[in-house]
């Protein structure tokens, strides 16, 4: 064990995967001779060389697709979008093609890519740079999404994206890139995707969360403990496929749930959980869920109202005592 | 670049020329007052700023008619004041206030001024080159003689939307003139590392047809005024759009939290060396329009207007909470909570 930040488990994971597997190379915009724009590829240029840390043009909709194509011919491409919000840029490459490809081509072809960079609202940034993708990504059908919240997740979880032979998009949380915690050093650990993770145990209620709301949340359910309630705080880890067992077992021992994302309420994440949660374990519940969500707006430039569009701890304390009608 | 500084016949009045020189100055010294109120955490986000590439957009904006259209990626600061932005409203957006351009909702990458024909600031590179055709296409099709005139990096040179629009703005000869502000850089990428083709003519122009293809030292105002005014001439005449490379520098880091590793202080010094203003502060003490005495005066009256802009931003107010529901379609807006 070693204590690194999250984007230093980042590039421990990608190091590594890279040294057992000639095949996986890392591109996209600043990667190498910058060492990346958020500073998550430092010193892999020194380490790999050019032929397999590639400086892109920023090319989005192009480098996506000549991922995708050296993919499906054997390689096992990291590509590297610099922010989430740039990743439209190349949706059509994304999505009809990197999640189409294996069932259009009746199972002839893998697409073993990994599409990662951070997405957030990160302080400032405004409507273009503050984007939450997740829940248009998870939306298709062949796509693979996770989110790590520590940096331990981070590095197992990546490193099970690189070695999986299907696309995934990995986001990593500009606000997280700088927290620091144990991470394995073991060169074999994986958090396999599709496990979501207790992050911490309770019995009053589950607060069903990922990415930074886990850290919010973590947050909310020490207060809530002051207050003699018992949050159990159930980390998805991966958006697509749902660990919906992880979280029957939660809301089945709690019979309250909360869902906590930054995206917005309508058609997102929570949205999708809730609807699997009712069909499965509707008479497990003692209240309806409620969510905590960004704000149904854009994001603004001005810093108090941005600050006063996210999930914050205040809100999910409110939508805990909801379900627990105090 | 056949453009000599000192020819015979300027294509400015005396008048015009001093302005070109204040907005120049102007735009300088919001910058680097920009640069320390970010530095103080008043300016958030991200700031991308101009200074060294003032004559680009003050020389080719300054011969457009009020009329015209001007669009430009997120360095819009210069390009904002240069199309007549008064800089009170550039910094109180700067500083997230209500009395923003954008009310406080864009922030430094995105300016807008609609009355100005200021069609804003946008900060996904390239994602602004096609709206620079739609304009024109509106204008051809109206009939109106307005030209659109866009401005982007040599980055977004390697985006697909802006070939998109190339082939349809040559293949329906609109009236825009595409000016790419070629400072080298690509954030921390030079040019020779995201360019198969280094000549920006080649790759902008020809391929799509359009009337002409011209590189200019957009170092010297006049320069750039004087090729924008022929591209401008042949769009209202029908002969479709012109691609201009501008040959610039950019004097600070991609934006503010950029190190600026990458390139040495030697480089940066010989670039100091062809300052656009102080350039043309040259050429006109050579024609007896400015002298010592003169620039001073000019100097501490622009000196004002941005301590000025300074405190009417600080004081300025902070948007309202509920303004977070405002203008995002028209009224009322029904959130999906
Ligand atoms: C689609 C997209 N990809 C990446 C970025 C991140 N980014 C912002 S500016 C920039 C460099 C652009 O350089 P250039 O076009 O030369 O303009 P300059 O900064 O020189 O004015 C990059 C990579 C972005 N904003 N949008």
């Amino acid at each position: 064990m070693a204590v690194m930040q999250y984007r230093e488990a980042l590039n421990l994971a990608m190091t590594e995967e890279m040294e057992r597997d000639d095949r996986v190379f890392l591109m996209g915009e600043e990667v190498a001779e910058y060492n990346g724009a958020y500073k998550v590829s430092q010193g892999m240029l020194d380490r790999f060389g050019d032929r397999r840390i590639i400086d892109t043009p920023i090319s989005e909709n192009g480098f996506a697709g000549i991922g995708i194509g050296a993919a499906m011919v054997g390689l096992r491409p990291i590509v590297e979008f610099m922010t989430f919000s740039f990743s439209y840029v190349a949706f059509d490459q994304l999505v009809n093609n990197a999640a189409n490809m294996r069932y259009m081509s009746g199972g002839q072809f893998s697409v073993p890519i990994v599409f990662r960079g951070n997405s957030g609202i990160a302080g400032n940034l405004g409507a273009t740079h503050s984007h939450r993708p997740e829940a248009l990504y998870a939306h298709f059908p062949g796509l693979k999404v996770m989110m790590p919240s520590t940096p331990s997740d981070a590095k197992g979880m990546l490193k099970a994206a690189i070695r999986d032979d299907d696309p995934v998009i990995f986001i990593e949380h500009e606000n997280l890139l700088g927290d620091k915690g144990e991470v394995s050093e073991d060169p074999d650990f994986v958090v396999p995707i599709g496990k979501a993770d207790v992050k911490r145990e309770g019995s009053d209620v589950t607060i069903i969360t990922y990415s930074r709301s886990v850290i919010t949340s973590l947050k909310a359910a020490e207060k809530l403990e002051e207050e003699g309630i018992s949050a159990e705080v159930l980390d998805m880890r991966t958006i697509r496929p749902l660990d919906l067992d992880a979280i029957l077992n939660s809301v089945t021992k709690t019979h309250r749930a909360i869902i906590v994302e930054e995206n917005w309420p309508y058609c997102g994440i929570g949205a999708g959980v809730a609807d699997r949660i009712y069909r499965a374990a509707f008479d497990e519940l003692d209240a309806p869920i409620q969510r905590v969500t960004a704000k149904d707006a854009p994001l603004p430039y001005n810093r108090r109202l941005e600050l006063d569009m996210l999930p914050s701890v205040e809100r999910v304390v409110e939508a805990v005592n909801q379900v627990l009608y105090r | 670049m056949a453009h000599a500084q000192t020819e015979a016949k300027p294509i400015v009045e005396r008048e015009q020329a001093l302005d070109w020189l204040r907005q120049m100055l102007v735009i300088r010294r919001f910058e680097e007052r920009s640069a320390m109120l970010y530095q103080r955490q008043k300016i958030g986000g991200f700031c991308h700023l101009y200074s060294g590439q003032e004559a680009c957009a003050v020389g080719s904006i300054g011969v457009l008619r009020d009329d015209d259209y001007v669009i430009t990626a997120y360095r819009d600061h210069g390009h904002a004041i240069a199309r007549g932005m008064d800089p009170k409203a550039g910094m109180a957006e700067m500083l997230g206030k209500a009395a923003g351009c954008s009310k406080g909702k864009g922030g430094s990458m995105h300016f807008f001024q609609v009355d100005r024909n200021f069609m804003g600031g946008h900060a996904i590179v390239g994602s602004h080159i096609p709206l620079a055709a739609g304009f024109a296409f509106a204008s051809k099709y109206r009939g109106d003689d307005k030209v659109t005139l866009c401005f982007f990096g040599d980055g977004a040179m390697d985006q697909g939307a802006l070939h998109e629009a190339f082939n349809m703005a040559g293949l329906w000869k609109l009236p825009v003139i595409y000016v790419v502000e070629n400072n080298m850089m690509s954030m921390g990428t030079q040019l020779h590392r995201h360019s198969a083709v280094l000549d920006l003519t080649q790759r902008g122009g020809p391929p799509y047809g359009f009337s002409a293809s011209i590189a200019v030292d957009a170092n010297d105002v006049e320069a750039m005024a004087e090729v924008t005014l022929e591209a401008a001439n042949r769009a209202r005449a029908g002969e479709g759009p012109t691609f201009i490379e501008a040959k610039t520098y950019r004097y600070r880091g991609h934006s503010m939290s950029d190190p600026m590793k990458y390139r040495t202080k030697e480089e940066l010094e010989k670039a100091r060396e062809r300052d656009p203003i102080s350039l043309y502060e040259v050429v006109l003490r050579e024609r007896g329009w400015v002298d010592d005495e003169s620039l001073e005066l000019m100097q501490a009256e622009v000196k004002e207007q941005i301590d000025e802009a300074i405190r009417f931003a600080e004081e300025a107010p902070e948007p309202e909470l509920d303004e977070v529901y405002t203008d995002i379609t028209v009224s009322p807006y029904i959130p999906q909570e």
